[in-house]
């Protein structure tokens, strides 16, 4: 199985470390909406096809990457930079201003 | 200043080794460079940080992921987004870029002393590195100063191709030695000269 890496290029997966399913929707930390969290933790849509996952180039560039894989045939149909789909950079920054 | 002592003293052996009959065809060497640097920018600060590198090391970095350049004493690759490696023969680079990179800018980490450089060339390298590194070593795909970010098993290595068939590969150096002793392996079957 090859990925294609945005910065890289193709690379085999053994340079690559699974980071999770990519629709989890994590609640806010200080959330108390149990719901939310058992969701977040433990609701897996498990689909036979495409599969929307979060990878690490973790034998590369190390970026995080958002990749839509097929469950059942494993092509990899999109890669894409993780950074900035919650703009937590920019978020964390902003909140370290006094 | 106190000389540096290599990881690679026990097993560098100077001299022809392997099959080299009829000439060798890898030349293996350490470069042991005063500094190795990271430098990473902040994002949107990128272009900034290049330009910071160009005024510290008068190397111009060409766009592009992977794209780097080498004058032989200095050499500066990307190797991950809005990251860059930064090599010189001389110590002392790290305090240069102390009023260059500010903190607005990015970061300078300085790894002289946990990479080790060692530097492989000839008709043959291409070749040898080919059965280490799944990636493309031919020139069209991999041109001169340009680097990537590989591993080998769990050996993380930065390659630049600082000529045509001649590569500098940067492992941890807590590696090196087992890293210098596969590539010694690899390189018997067309006959190595250490240098
Ligand atoms: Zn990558």
């Amino acid at each position: 199985m090859l990925i294609t890496c945005p910065y890289c290029g193709p690379r085999d997966v053994i340079e690559f470390t699974y980071q999770g399913d990519g629709n989890r929707q994590r609640p806010q930390p200080a959330s108390q909406n149990l719901d939310a969290w058992n969701a977040y933790v433990y609701d897996r849509l498990n689909p036979a096809g495409d599969h929307n996952e979060i990878w690490q180039h973790s034998g590369g560039c190390r970026a995080h990457l958002r990749v839509v894989r097929n469950t059942l045939t494993h092509e990899i149909s999109s890669t894409a930079f993780a950074r900035g789909d919650h703009n937590s950079v920019a978020r964390h920054r902003a909140e370290d201003k006094p | 200043m106190v000389e540096r002592q290599s990881p690679l003293e026990p097993v560098l052996h100077p001299g022809s080794h392997g099959n080299f009959e009829h000439g060798v065809e890898i030349i293996l060497s350490e470069t042991r460079p005063g500094s190795i640097l990271q430098l990473a920018a902040w994002p949107g600060e990128e272009k900034k940080l290049m330009a910071g590198i160009h005024a510290v090391t008068g190397l111009a970095l060409p766009d592009g992921a992977g794209g780097g350049v080498t004058n032989g004493a200095r050499s500066v690759f990307g190797f991950a987004p809005g990251k860059f490696t930064v090599v010189d023969e001389a110590e002392g680079l790290a305090p240069a870029f102390a009023s260059v990179v500010t903190s607005a800018i990015g970061t300078v980490t300085d790894l002289s002393h946990g990479r080790t450089a060692i530097r492989i060339a000839g008709p043959k390298a291409e070749w040898v590195l080919a059965k280490f590194f799944a990636i493309d070593f031919a020139l069209p795909a991999f041109p001169i100063g340009a680097g990537r970010s590989t591993m080998h098993h769990d050996i993380f290595a930065q390659i630049q191709r600082t000529g045509a068939d001649q590569f500098d590969i940067y492992v941890f150096r807590s590696f090196a030695r087992s890293f210098w002793k596969a590539l010694c392996h690899a390189s018997e079957e067309v006959g190595y000269e250490v240098q």
